[in-house]
């Protein structure tokens, strides 16, 4: 029984759904990067967790804030050190880790202030990306990446494949991945690594420190 | 003891039995407190709302002052349909102990002596004005507060509120504050306090009882003060080097400048509305203000635990308490994982922003109160009528 100002009109984007569902009902959430508030707006409504927000721009703070939101301006990079171990269920990063500065940090300080971590991110492995960077020589510019290479805020691109090796050098368990495809479905469990990586245009990863739960 | 009312304001005594212990170890009794309210109080008494003033400021935050006429100071903020909604909440303001509003301070009578305090006034800290107010809403049989709201002084009362009473308030909201104040904090406070009690006619604190006032010294502590409520950038395009009433300088004292002419109003209308050691007592309880140190050399400690949903918010043309002041507050609330949200609103009018029209900052105030009352089960305000042609 939430009142907030704004429930979002426009269909939930993919893969904020797929975070949600991998939400527990009531837990307690933090977005980091967590923009306009839509994701946060939707796991409030849908799932009812205590939820709060870092983001960067500031004209986006205030309109989470205005939303009802608890939202601080913020810098995934810097200010994440601030928060106490475990202090979160989840510690959420959706498509912001590409644009940060230090992807490893970052994602080890989800690990130590959620009891799980997600993180969705767009897969650089994509087919039409390789493709495009075989066949022209150029950064790719695709519609899931629309920005050219000197205007984009995504400074660290990866692949799934890539993402899987970061977690692993972090000691990180994989308890889920999701991938989709370029039209928003999520892809069969049972195709190997290689074709999530080739068809997959984004992936969500539910992840905890191993040797925690 | 119950509660006397004037046309003006209500007043809530507390008599010889019941003194106020102070940070200084003095006991302070018997003492008053003036205050105001608004809205009406609901039936589970959740919905009460405590606005704390600032330095000069006082409890007609709504309506029009018994004193200068002139509106409430934060008539754009409380009131029916405002952020803080009348017809929502039940609105409190007390004028602090040490003010001189009604709120017993160094221009009441000391009963020991049956003269004015003066200086025989205790020095009071803000925990000591938020130990007032705690025993007022005691004593108005509200248990616990849905929300505490200041700016500036009033947002140091707001984060006391949430240190020393953090289980009775819901939600707090500090505007344009700090934790502590700086260096160059109690330096501005001290040219003002100086200015004060340089005029021959404080005479030592006991003015009152020679029927004078340190007119010009209280005057020239409000101007100081008042620069450092405004940007440079909001003076220039206020004032620029516009001259007052004449065509060229005169080669003299006199307020050439407009904007000479216009800090000489502030000061000379400041001194008909304010007690000049209530200005000394109330700076420097301001000045010893420092919450980190109160709680071990720590902020994070003074919020241990505790469950109030915080909403921080600075200004960035705000050189007095500037926004990295409200960032070390958000950063001590991140380390105890509290709920807290931050903005940071644009504007060039400096401090004083938070009493100006400023819409984002209306925005964040009623965004962040409905959802808090939404969680705290408060019913919305009751549909207003339109009026009909």
């Amino acid at each position: 029984m939430r009142a907030l100002n704004t429930i979002p009109l426009v269909p939930a984007r993919v893969d904020h759904l797929l975070i949600a569902e991998m939400v527990t009902r009531g837990a307690r959430v933090l977005d980091i990067g967590c923009g306009d508030g839509e994701l946060l707006s939707l796991l409030e409504v849908n799932r009812d967790v205590d939820g709060r927000g870092i983001e960067l721009s500031q004209s986006n703070v205030n309109l989470c804030v205005a939303r009802g939101l608890s939202v601080i301006q913020g810098d995934a990079d810097r200010d994440l050190v601030h928060f106490p171990d475990k202090s979160f269920d989840y510690a959420i990063l959706s498509q912001t880790l590409q644009a940060t500065r230090h992807p490893r940090h970052v994602l080890e300080q989800l690990l130590r202030i959620g009891r799980h971590a997600i993180v969705s991110f767009p897969n650089f492995g994509h087919w039409r990306i390789r493709l495009q960077f075989l066949m022209h020589g150029r950064m790719p510019v695709t519609p899931n990446l629309p920005e050219s290479w000197h205007e984009t805020q995504n400074i660290h691109y990866c692949t799934i494949k890539d993402f899987l090796a970061l977690s692993e050098a972090v000691d990180a368990k994989v308890e889920r991945t999701v991938a989709l495809n370029a039209y928003g479905k999520r892809m069969g469990l049972n195709l190997p690594l290689a074709w999530h990586n080739l068809i997959g245009e984004q992936a969500v990863f539910l992840l905890t420190r191993n040797g925690t739960e | 003891m119950a509660q006397a009312s004037t046309a003006q304001c209500d007043i809530a005594h507390f008599s010889e039995d019941e003194p106020l212990p102070l940070d200084s170890g003095a006991m302070l009794a018997p003492y008053s407190i003036a205050y105001q309210t608004y809205g009406t109080l609901n039936a589970d008494k959740s919905n009460a709302v405590v606005v704390c003033h600032a330095l000069t400021g006082d409890q007609y935050v709504v309506g029009t002052h018994p004193v200068t006429g002139k509106p409430g100071w934060w008539a754009t903020m409380v009131g029916p349909g405002k952020p803080v909604d009348t017809d929502r909440y039940f609105v409190i303001c007390p004028n602090i102990i040490g003010g001189c509003m009604g709120s017993t301070g160094p221009a009441s009578l000391n009963p020991r002596t049956n003269r004015v305090y003066g200086l025989d006034f205790p020095v009071i800290t803000i925990r000591d004005m938020v130990r007032a107010q705690a025993r007022l809403i005691e004593r108005l049989g509200i248990d616990s507060l849905f929300c505490v709201i200041g700016g500036s002084m009033g947002g140091m009362q707001v984060l006391e509120w949430a240190a020393s009473y953090g289980d009775k308030v819901f939600c707090a909201v500090p505007i344009a504050s700090a934790p502590r104040h700086s260096s160059q904090n109690i330096a501005f406070h001290e040219v003002g306090r100086q200015a004060v009690m340089a005029d021959p006619d404080w005479r030592g604190g006991r003015y009152l009882d020679e029927g004078v006032l340190p007119r010009k010294g209280l005057s020239v502590a409000r101007m100081a003060a008042h620069i450092t409520y405004l940007s440079s950038k909001a003076l220039h395009e206020k004032f620029g080097r516009k001259l007052q009433d004449r065509e060229t300088l005169t080669f003299g004292f006199d307020a050439d400048f407009q904007v000479e002419s216009y800090l000489r109003y502030q000061g000379s209308t400041f001194v008909d509305r304010f007690d000049a050691n209530s200005y000394l007592y109330i700076t420097r309880a301001m000045d010893y203000f420092d919450l980190a140190a109160d709680h071990g050399g720590t902020l994070a400690n003074a919020f241990a635990d505790i469950k109030t949903r915080f909403c921080v918010i600075s200004f960035t043309s705000d050189w007095l308490y500037p926004t990295r002041d409200s960032r070390e507050i958000v950063r001590a609330l991140n380390s105890v994982a509290a709920n807290v949200s931050f903005v940071e609103i644009e504007s060039d009018k400096g401090h004083d922003a938070f009493l100006l029209d400023e819409p984002e900052l209306f925005g964040t105030v009623s965004g962040f109160l409905n959802a808090a009352a939404a969680r705290r089960g408060i019913a919305p305000a009751p549909a207003r009528i339109l009026a009909s042609a």
